[in-house]
């Protein structure tokens, strides 16, 4: 028996061994040394590096271009969230409500989630041309005001935004169908019988409250895919027009690669991993009492 | 009166869905409208889908000659599938020694599996950039590759899958003599059809769709895959003729909606599993 334990630890090593070799060598070394460079002044091909503390992050922070992304971040999540989360969840319930064309509309909805994103930047960028571009064709069409919009200060993260619903609206919207689904007939069989027939205290009393755990698990999934924007701005705005659509990972990108500003890289790197960490423990722990009430 | 507001809640129902159905489609429509328009047309600020006079031949032959967008493709196409292959060869065994095996520190291993997990790729952008360019990685294929041959998320799904495979099944296959590598191979693996084809999906659309680390890991265009391509090709080609661009752009987003329009239902369950990693 304790030959047989030894001989299925020995295969498990082997088995195992690649795998742990690279998880160490590609996730948890990296992760351990950009969290020291970020407490260095290491730059990228220097020889030697010493610890300065916080340094690092109280550069970044007395950084306004920092600050602008990290608030435009913030701004970008702030409306890509509530956005796609209100027209996933309508499109959702649209769906589920009739037997016709289901799979069609989950189909098409579901499309921009998967497109490559840098591509479909470039189109987004011919609809909103200036002069050329189907959105001010049609609102000058409308009698409406028009603008530059990626080049305006005031509308370029608004529209980034827009861009950023489009491509997580069906996302979440498969998410908000499963849920839909797990929703057991009855309990609106036994709101028919209480009277309550008016949809919108149907959605109110059962719908909204059913559908919780999944709801607060697609704020936070749609929350890191918003914090994670880079595609878009590299596509089409660089950051700018004055860094009104910077945003975290173009700052890192830009600082860290293009700039080979290793130590405020490392520090831009260490914020953002900070944010996208205590919002997966807030999701693990939903997800927990999720597993825990089921 | 039955009938009646039943048709009505239909026709609300699908007015509804057109509006978000346009909202979602118009920049693809606009995207293979322009593509097929001379430059001309696409100035004179008409609404019409269809050009008057087709350019598509020229805008498609441009966009394949002009830059190296062949090369842009099989660039996806290689890098994909070498990662994909590299995954599950590495993912697959360290799954089912987590599944199905007893051995010191297993738990250790899935600790680390799950900080895998938790860590998003950008944050690993600049340690992996210094250890590609100590190993004098940067700029070729393996750059591209190296990253990800590992996958925390495959782990954790085919471990997820294998758990639901009886252990009577892997103690079988051993009173039959079948090493456990084979075990890997031969009986785990085909059984776990539906997680390699999510995974797989997931994969492969993840990293088709990547502009981040190719942007750092390449700069020579015969290296390029599809969007870091695409955007070399915008910044060469200057004014405002989209028709050429158009066709690019068309070009390296076909294939994947092609295969999602014939694997619907796997690319869902693949993507949205791979979306909540």
């Amino acid at each position: 028996m304790r030959r047989l334990r030894l001989a299925e630890s020995l295969v498990a090593c082997a088995l195992a061994a690649p795998g742990l070799f690279l998880l160490v060598a590609l996730f948890i070394l990296p992760v351990a040394g950009v969290l020291v460079i970020a407490f260095t002044d290491w730059q990228f091909g220097a020889a030697s590096l010493n610890f300065v503390g916080l340094k690092n992050f109280t550069e970044i922070f007395a950084d306004a271009a920092f600050r602008k992304a990290l608030a435009n971040t913030m701004l970008y999540t702030a409306i890509v969230v509530p956005g796609t989360i209100v027209l996933g969840l309508a499109v959702a319930l649209a769906i589920e409500s009739g037997q016709t064309m289901r799979a069609f509309y989950r189909a098409v909805h579901f499309l921009p989630y998967m497109a490559t994103l840098a591509a479909m930047a470039i189109t987004w960028e011919a609809l909103l041309h200036p002069t050329i571009g189907l959105v001010n064709q049609v609102l000058t069409a409308a009698g409406l005001p028009t603008a530059n919009w990626l080049r305006d200060e005031r509308t370029v993260l608004p529209v980034l935004a827009i861009i950023g619903i489009w491509q997580n609206l069906g996302f979440a919207m498969v998410l908000f169908l499963a849920g839909l689904t797990a929703i057991p007939r009855d309990l609106y069989d036994a709101a028919d019988v209480d009277g309550i027939d008016f949809w919108f205290d149907r959605f109110r009393l059962i719908t909204l409250p059913m559908l919780g755990p999944v709801l607060m698990f697609v704020v936070i999934v749609v929350a890191l895919h918003g914090l994670e924007i880079f595609d878009t701005v590299q596509t089409l705005t660089q950051g700018g027009p004055n860094h009104a659509s910077d945003v975290l990972l173009y700052t890192l990108y830009r600082e860290s690669f293009q700039y080979l500003r290793t130590g405020y890289g490392a520090a831009v790197t260490v914020v953002f991993l900070m944010i996208v960490v205590a919002l997966t423990l807030i999701q693990t722990r939903i997800m927990d009492r999720k597993v825990h009430y089921q | 009166m039955k009938p009646f507001t039943i048709s009505l809640r239909s026709l609300g129902r699908h007015s509804f869905l057109a509006i978000t159905t346009t909202f979602v489609l118009v920049p693809f429509i606009w995207m293979i409208s322009l593509s097929l328009k001379p430059p001309g047309e696409s100035f004179n600020g008409s609404f019409s889908l269809l050009p008057q006079t087709w350019h598509a031949a020229q805008n498609y032959t441009r966009a394949m000659t002009a830059s190296p967008l062949p090369r842009f493709m099989f660039n996806g196409f290689f890098v994909c599938g070498v990662i994909l292959t590299l995954q599950l060869l590495v993912c697959t065994p360290i799954a089912y020694a987590l599944a199905k095996l007893k051995f010191p520190g297993r738990n250790v291993l899935f600790a680390l599996v799950l900080i895998g997990l938790l860590v998003p790729g950008q944050v690993l952008a600049l340690p992996l950039f210094i250890l590609a360019h100590q190993l004098n990685l940067l700029n070729t294929y393996a750059a591209l590759v190296f990253p990800f041959i590992v996958s925390p998320f495959g782990i954790f799904l085919f471990r997820q899958f294998f758990n639901t495979i009886p252990d009577d099944i892997v103690h079988a296959a051993r009173l039959d003599g079948m090493s456990e590598f084979a075990i890997v191979w031969r009986i785990m693996l085909p059984m776990a059809v539906p997680a390699l084809i999510a995974f797989s999906i997931f994969s492969v659309v993840g990293h088709w769709n990547d502009l981040f680390w190719p942007l750092i890991a390449v700069r020579s265009q015969e290296l390029m895959p599809p969007p870091l391509g695409l955007m070399a090709f915008k910044n060469e080609d200057t004014g405002i003729d989209y028709g050429p661009l158009m066709a690019a752009s068309t070009i390296v987003v076909a294939p994947l909606v092609i295969v999602f329009l014939v694997a619907q239902s796997w690319f869902i369950r693949g993507l949205t599993a791979g979306g909540v990693k």
